[in-house]
């Protein structure tokens, strides 16, 4: 039996964040009451006249300087046809023979180490509406707040070879485009979507053998799992002396298979031709050299930027950057109290624990940046200590209030105070005799004992360091 | 005296109101009678808007009495609107079954400015269904009649609305143009007609035929008229993309300058691919006539060639139909418009729906430009197409830098036919596009202005195609022609 490889490419759908549709004015928005987002243009009524919104064009200029494609200067849109009662034209918007981005690629990271992903290319197009198919009656209800909502569609070459590198490149994208601020990437909500062209073929071979396309694959694990299923069910199926029979399939996550939809002798002629409505897409270099100027940092720069300026490590650089706002968090603490990894190790291991706890977003984060900052401040100040740090974080984070607030309202201040500090030691000293002598004995262990009593005594506000030092002084005396 | 309103031009019927002649509800009255009393027989009219328009026309009268000189320049003047246009709230049919009883929620861009003038909508015209058709006997509600003899058709697709001028039912009137709607009946019926360049008047509400040659533009009594309504309804409009922001400059304005001045200077181009075999002698002489006429005012004559005239047609009858098969992909039942009863499923509800709403040109069109944009066949025909079209728009390019001002031609092979004479042979009647659809095919405007009858009486009207964006040339040439014409066009009114 020949050692097959699998060769996939993946057209991720990614929704624009925009405040109102691709050709009209309504605006984007979702959960709203059914067609409560709807105008005569994304109704599809007679007469009416698509008039492209500029910031669709921005979006798609933007994520393709950011997977570095090349954007063309003139683009054209065309319809695309086919009947569905959730496409109010009967025809899609979309691109076609020139879009507006063109051969661009990602370095993802594998197991392996890094690898190059090619972009074919990334188009413009309307989205449909969405039906819903009644099983209690007998008809469908149509729901257009989405048709006419912008989406780029992103097309990769057939680079990807398995589904580890297909979930780390739909993880990078996604990424990107949230970087960006382009969409979402809210998987859940279908704003960012994926289909899969997935073939096999022997080892060595260059002909690519049929595909399979998979469509609507809605999370990272779904790409994954529907990969690893269709890898195996095409082996199989050759191993059986059939044929693969070139299809669109759907991912069943019940079943954890795939299932087919409808074969290539029933796909659909689209009748693809430019739209006389809309006028070519130009965009000149002013345009691009704005909107590249506008670009954020990117992941991978914020990341880079971690380790060598910061000197963090690679866990807390990557976990750092993995979202644009808990990097712009970072980078804010950082600003106000410079101590990076302190900071770094406060938000991966306190913040991000109790926002797990309490099932929040980053975004909803109740301790701002500047307060953090402060709390590592004052421990650095050795105003606090790093234990009493913990509960005034706490506080924090229960009632957003500042450290500095909190510590003085509840008089939580170290005592770094030799003179007080002096009298609590001696009179612990002179209660408990026996310690003293086992110490003296050479019971180094008891020393602990010691500092426990004191925290005790200060309320855990002693000095550390100097709680220990005075006491090795006196209890050696 | 009342009668006689019929047979004003709008610029007349503007002075007797600013005058105090009539009124505007006498205006409105008088047309409305007229409409009354022939257009049933016409069968020119689909929706008659009395009520409305009667409102409107106290409105307008009200206005007058208030503040003449602020009355905007349409003020009470009564309008009549091919019912491809949309009107908010006034059925708006597209001669079709599907939209028998569809009620926009908007208006078309041409409507409303032509409103927001102050002329009153009196109704909307009949039409070939989607503005396919050259006679006007592919509609839903049955075929107009042509008054000068009723036995024959007014020419299409926008006959009704060329009828309403030449019957007096409107002053003037809104129409579109895709490959000829406009000129063809405006020839026939002995009214001027003119398709403005592509881009000057907004296509936003305009039910879509061929979107990259649809065009609207006014059929009018007079050439002064064609000068005055089209300033009124052209311009940039934010709801159409493909709407050109140029100044709209004052056409009337200009007209009366260049009126008063020789035509030294103007080379008018005669194009011989236009004189064809199968051109009708009258046609033919009629043409002639007026270039002499011209030379005689002071043009300068000179032929010219387009070699590729010919091929005029068949782009227009594939891209055409492929940009239609796609606009009227919408028409499904789903949203709005017919929808087939007792349907079982989705495949049924198009089929039943599309099957029963259109009429049999349509679907001979739909078929036509869905196998010309089929991946099999769009190389071969859609693409070759657009080619093609590139070279006609050329010829006129040259033509316009090395030869000439303004062209001159037939706007058809023959004058009004016969209802019913072609209509069992399609390529015949496609045949009467071959000279409307270059221009269209150019995007360049182009206008009929009637001439003279022939030998049955029928009107014959004179084609003149300017560069682009040169609606002026065409008026002030026409408005010679106009001058020495031999027709009376207000024999119907």
């Amino acid at each position: 039996m020949p050692q097959f490889e699998t060769v996939i490419g993946l057209e991720v759908h990614a929704q624009l964040d925009t405040d109102s549709k691709i050709f009209a004015y309504s605006a984007v928005s979702s959960g709203d009451s059914p067609n409560s987002h709807t105008d005569p243009v994304t109704l599809g009524l007679p007469g009416c006249l698509p008039v492209l919104n500029r910031r669709v064009v921005e979006f798609a200029i933007k994520a393709g300087l950011a997977t570095n494609c090349s954007i063309q200067s003139e683009s054209v849109f065309a319809r695309k046809h086919y009947h569905y009662p959730d496409l109010p034209k009967g025809y899609q918007i979309s691109q076609f023979d020139k879009p507006i981005c063109l051969d661009g690629h990602l370095n993802v990271q594998t197991e392996a180490g890094e690898k190059k992903i090619g972009i074919t290319r990334i188009h413009l197009e309307e989205d449909a509406g969405k039906s819903t198919h009644l099983e209690t009656e007998d008809s469908s209800l149509v729901d257009l707040n989405r048709a006419g909502v912008p989406l780029i569609e992103i097309v990769s070459e057939p680079d990807i070879r398995s589904a580890e590198e297909a979930g780390a490149y739909v993880r990078q994208l996604r990424q990107i485009v949230r970087y960006l601020g382009v969409c979402d990437g809210d998987m859940e909500k279908g704003n960012l979507r994926c289909d899969v062209n997935i073939s096999i073929r022997p080892i060595g071979e260059e002909k690519l053998g049929t595909k399979v396309e998979i469509k609507n694959v809605n999370s990272f694990r779904f790409v994954e799992r529907a990969i690893e299923y269709e890898e195996q069910r095409q082996q199989a199926q050759l191993d059986q002396g059939e044929e693969i029979v070139q299809e669109t399939r759907l991912w069943d996550e019940q079943r954890g298979a795939t299932r087919s939809m409808r074969s290539k002798e029933f796909a659909e002629d689209y009748r693809y031709f430019p739209d006389p409505d809309l006028p070519i897409v130009k965009v000149d270099q002013a345009w691009i050299k704005k909107v590249k100027d506008s670009l954020p940092e990117l992941p991978k720069e914020v990341f880079k930027r971690f380790q060598d300026i910061y000197k963090l490590d690679e866990y807390l650089s990557e976990r750092l950057s993995e979202e644009r706002y808990v990097a712009s968090y970072f980078d804010e603490a950082v600003a106000r109290h410079n101590n990076p990894q302190l900071l770094a190790n406060w938000i991966c291991t306190e913040l991000f624990g109790r926002l797990n706890k309490e099932n929040k977003e980053m975004t909803d984060c109740p301790v701002s940046p500047a307060h953090l900052a402060e709390l590592v401040e004052l421990i650095d100040k050795k105003t606090i200590s790093g234990k009493i740090a913990k509960s005034v974080f706490d506080e924090m984070f229960k009632t957003g209030s500042s450290p500095a607030s909190i510590v003085e309202k509840q008089g939580l201040k170290q005592i770094s105070n030799s003179d007080e500090l002096e009298s609590v030691i001696d009179e612990i000293i002179s209660a408990n005799a026996s310690q003293v002598e086992e110490f003296r004995a050479g019971k180094d262990k008891v020393l602990g004992f010691f500092v426990g009593q004191v925290m005790k005594a200060t309320k855990g506000k002693a000095n550390p360091q100097m709680v220990n030092e005075m006491l090795n002084k006196k209890l050696k005396g | 005296m009342a009668m006689e309103l019929n047979k004003l031009s709008a610029v007349q019927m503007r002075e007797g109101l600013l005058s105090g002649d009539f009124s505007a509800v006498e205006l409105t009255k008088t047309h409305l009678e007229k409409i009354e009393s022939s257009s049933k027989e016409l069968n020119n009219f689909i929706t008659v808007c009395s009520k409305e328009a009667t409102d409107a026309a106290n409105k307008a009268d009200s206005l007058l009495k208030k503040d003449k000189s602020n009355c905007p320049k349409l003020t009470g003047i009564p309008i009549a609107v091919k019912d491809m246009l949309l009107t908010k709230g006034i059925r708006t049919t597209c001669s079709s079954n599907m939209l028998k009883d569809f009620i926009p929620p908007y208006s078309s861009t041409a409507v409303e400015k032509a409103e927001a003038n102050g002329a009153i909508l009196i109704g909307k015209t009949n039409h070939d269904e989607f503005g396919m058709g050259t006679s006007n006997e592919n509609s839903y509600f049955g075929p107009v009649k042509n008054p000068w003899n009723l036995e024959r058709v007014p020419g299409g697709s926008s006959g009704g609305s060329a009828v309403s001028i030449a019957a007096g039912h409107a002053a003037f009137s809104l129409a579109t143009d895709t490959g000829g709607s406009i000129r063809q009946p405006a020839s026939y019926t002995g009214v001027v007609g003119i398709k403005p360049t592509y881009g000057r008047v907004s296509r936003y509400g305009v039910i879509a035929f061929a979107s990259s040659l649809d065009q609207v533009g006014p059929h009018t009594r007079t050439v002064e008229d064609a000068a005055l309504i089209l300033e009124a309804i052209s311009g940039k409009d934010s709801n159409d993309s493909t709407s050109i922001d140029l100044p709209v400059p004052d056409f009337l304005k200009d007209l009366r300058v260049a009126k008063e001045q020789s035509l030294a200077g103007l080379k008018v181009g005669l194009p011989k691919e236009y004189f064809i075999e199968g051109l009708d002698k009258e046609v033919e002489e009629s043409t002639r006539r007026a270039a002499k006429e011209l030379e005689k005012e002071g043009a300068e004559l000179v032929e010219i060639s387009l070699p590729h005239t010919s091929a005029a047609l068949p782009v227009y009858y594939i891209l055409a139909p492929a940009e239609a098969s796609s606009n009227l992909a919408r028409y499904d039942g789903v949203r709005y418009g017919h929808r087939a009863a007792k349907i079982s499923n989705l495949s049924e509800l198009y089929e039943k729906t599309r099957s029963e709403g259109f009429g049999a040109e349509v679907k001979r069109r739909i078929l036509i430009g869905s196998y010309v944009l089929s991946s099999g066949s769009y190389d071969a025909f859609y693409h070759k197409a657009q080619q093609v079209r590139t070279l006609i728009i050329d010829d006129f390019k040259s033509a316009f830098q090395n030869s000439c001002d303004v062209i001159l031609a037939p706007v058809c092979p023959s004058t009004a036919f016969k209802i019913g004479g072609l209509v069992k042979s399609p390529l015949k009647m496609y045949l009467q596009d071959a000279l409307t659809t270059p221009a269209s095919l150019a995007g360049l405007p182009g206008m009929s202005v009637p001439f003279s009858t022939d030998s049955n009486n029928l009107p014959i009207g004179v084609q003149l195609i300017a560069p682009a964006f040169k609606e002026d040339i065409l008026f002030k040439t026409a408005e010679r022609l106009e001058r020495v014409a031999t027709i009376d066009t207000s024999i119907h009114c």
